[in-house]
């Protein structure tokens, strides 16, 4: 899967990626996917393409345990979160419902930029530049989860957690 | 080997001695969502397929967002919610019964527990020496469904406060510097243990107030050991054969200690938009920030205690006029002791709006949103952009005391000279 960079900076909470003043779509996903990331970049929301990367700086997805915010990104089409560094839980949501999150050096990329994620390889290549940034494995258990969609495909392969 | 009070918590629910860095599967003794997280939470249950709750005993579901609702669709996902509860036999509270960790605190969680909640603030239950965390919609529903999940166990680091508060200075104070010491990610992925005199003197209230904004700096939990304090607490809520002794070991491997010397300590106030921008009152850029809302309450402040200290600074005094000074109880047993106290006059009198109990306006979809390019100072955990409903709002975090002495002033103000 490739993708255009779209570039955030650093600490983009849960609040700009899914505002409390849409809590009311909490429960319409498609609707509220449509103001996915409205306070931090407002055009990326109508702009975005299937495949396109979310690119961000240190600290992404800090805040709120809202699993909707990367829920909607997702939904927008979006294949790869890639950031400096992440908020726990904003990471274990992502991975919980099979979208890919890595933590590359995001400086070397820029805004529009062609991505392609390779999981089993651990690399983030910027077509663009001809450039490979690695990132850390993750634990078997994640790269299994997201292997299977998510938490509840996973779940209901191996009933259980198979660590 | 030694433990962290994180390793000794974990390894109590994994069945073996756990250390940091280890992947466990761990028992979950409780499970809640709330109204925001929950209509999700129960739509995967019923995707994985298996029982709805492993335990009804050991799950609840707390409608504290939106409560009472303000949004029809808001209102809907409390019926999926209701009715979940029904066909699951958990526990259900509804609107105004309160916030989900308050209420926790106050009727669940002992020293020795762990639990999960879809809700970011679980890591309150930390005060109570409970490994609480927050979780997704996602994996709530694993752990109400299978009573397990899965964690690392974290590292941790050593915050050490010792010395005398000064008047004035509270553990919001504390919990603020601390965060503007090492950062909104100094702790991510990392256990927040707490030490110390300071630390033995300080009620659960104001222990709340600090485990809560463990994940302000991006921790997986905030810990403290049990103690007197503990046991009080579990003795005026009725629980107190819930006690049990919970501490680290002498020799426990911490990444790193902080040291806090509690008597230099101001009051100090989060700027917008992050946590971390902290500075003290007497900083000459707090010299002139009109407020045009002052807001006691949240999961972080939402206790008895934290509205007592805001009731002290404005006995006998009134809001500036242009500030507005909204007040929402935490919890229905806060509620009820604020109006035997006689707290409900003092803040009427103050010119004060008192709302029902639960998450009042800190998620930002009811009961105190801001108007464009307005600022409000609250005694809340969060100030990022939008926090409170708008954008083009400002956010500016404090202590009861310090939001109580702001609103009197109609701008930032420090709370001291009037205590």
């Amino acid at each position: 899967m490739s993708g255009r960079a779209w570039k955030f900076g650093d600490d983009i909470s849960t609040d700009l990626i899914a505002a409390g003043r849409y809590a009311y779509l909490r429960t319409n996903l498609p609707e509220l996917a449509r103001h996915v990331l409205e306070d931090a970049r407002d055009e990326f929301r109508s702009q975005v393409k299937p495949g396109d990367f979310v690119v961000g700086g240190r600290n992404f997805g800090l805040g709120s345990s809202r699993e909707h915010a990367p829920v909607i990104i997702k939904l927008a089409g979006v294949s790869c979160v890639a950031a400096k560094s992440f908020a726990r839980i904003f990471f274990r949501n992502c991975i919980n419902i099979g979208l890919p999150a890595v933590r590359v050096d995001t400086d070397k990329i820029d805004e529009g930029d062609q991505l392609e994620l390779d999981l089993p390889a651990g690399v983030l290549r910027d077509l663009t530049k001809g450039l490979e940034l690695p990132f850390p494995p993750m634990p078997k258990v994640m790269t299994d989860i997201l292997a299977e969609g998510g938490l509840v495909g996973y779940l209901k392969k191996n009933k259980g957690f198979v660590l | 080997m030694p433990q962290t009070l994180a390793e000794k918590l974990i390894s109590m629910h994994a069945g073996r001695d756990v250390k940091a860095g280890e992947l466990v599967v761990v028992d979950v003794d409780f499970a809640y969502v709330q109204d925001w997280t929950g209509p999700l939470t129960v739509d995967m249950i019923h995707e994985l397929g298996g029982p709805l709750v492993k335990d009804p005993a050991k799950a609840a579901v707390f409608i504290d967002h939106s409560s009472p609702c303000s949004f029809k669709d808001i209102a809907t996902g409390h019926i999926k919610l209701r009715d979940f509860v029904a066909e699951s036999g958990c526990m259900l509270f509804d609107i105004g019964e309160g916030i989900s960790h308050l209420v926790m605190a106050e009727k669940v969680t002992s020293p020795g527990m762990l639990m999960v909640g879809a809700d970011s603030h679980t890591c309150n239950g930390g005060a109570l020496a409970s490994f609480n965390t927050g979780m997704g919609s996602t994996d709530i529903a694993v752990a109400m469904s299978t009573g397990r999940t899965w964690m690392l166990c974290p590292e941790a680091i050593k915050v050490e406060v010792t010395g005398k508060l000064p008047h004035g200075v509270y553990s919001k104070d504390v919990i603020l510097c601390l965060i503007g010491t090492i950062g909104a990610d100094g702790a991510t992925y990392q256990s927040l243990e707490f030490f110390g005199d300071t630390v033995e003197h300080m009620s659960i209230p104001a222990r709340v107030t600090i485990a809560s904004m463990a994940v302000e700096a991006g921790g997986k939990c905030g810990l403290f050991e049990s103690d007197g304090q503990t046991r009080e607490w579990l003795r005026e809520n009725h629980r107190e054969t819930g006690y049990r002794d919970i501490k680290h070991d002498p020799g426990a491997h911490y990444v790193r200690t902080v040291e806090i010397d509690a008597e230099e300590l101001v009051p100090m106030v989060s700027f917008p938009h992050k946590v971390d921008n902290t500075r003290p009152i007497t900083h000459p850029d707090c010299a002139d920030v009109h407020i045009h809302q002052a807001y006691l309450g949240s999961s972080t402040n939402g206790n008895f205690e934290d509205f007592e200290q805001a009731a002290r600074v404005l006995k006998g005094r009134h809001a500036a006029p242009g500030t507005r000074l909204v007040i929402t109880p935490g919890t229905k047993a806060v509620y009820r002791k604020m109006m035997e106290a006689g707290l409900m006059d003092i803040f009427l009198n103050a010119g004060g709006v008192i709302n029902s109990p639960g998450c009042g306006a800190c998620p930002g979809s009811q009961t105190g949103i801001l108007g464009d390019g307005e600022n409000c100072v609250a005694s809340m955990n969060r100030n990022f952009k939008g926090r409170m409903g708008n954008p083009e709002s400002f956010v500016y975090l404090a202590s009861p005391a310090t939001v109580a002495a702001s609103a009197i002033e109609g701008k930032l103000a420090d709370p001291r000279r009037y205590l």
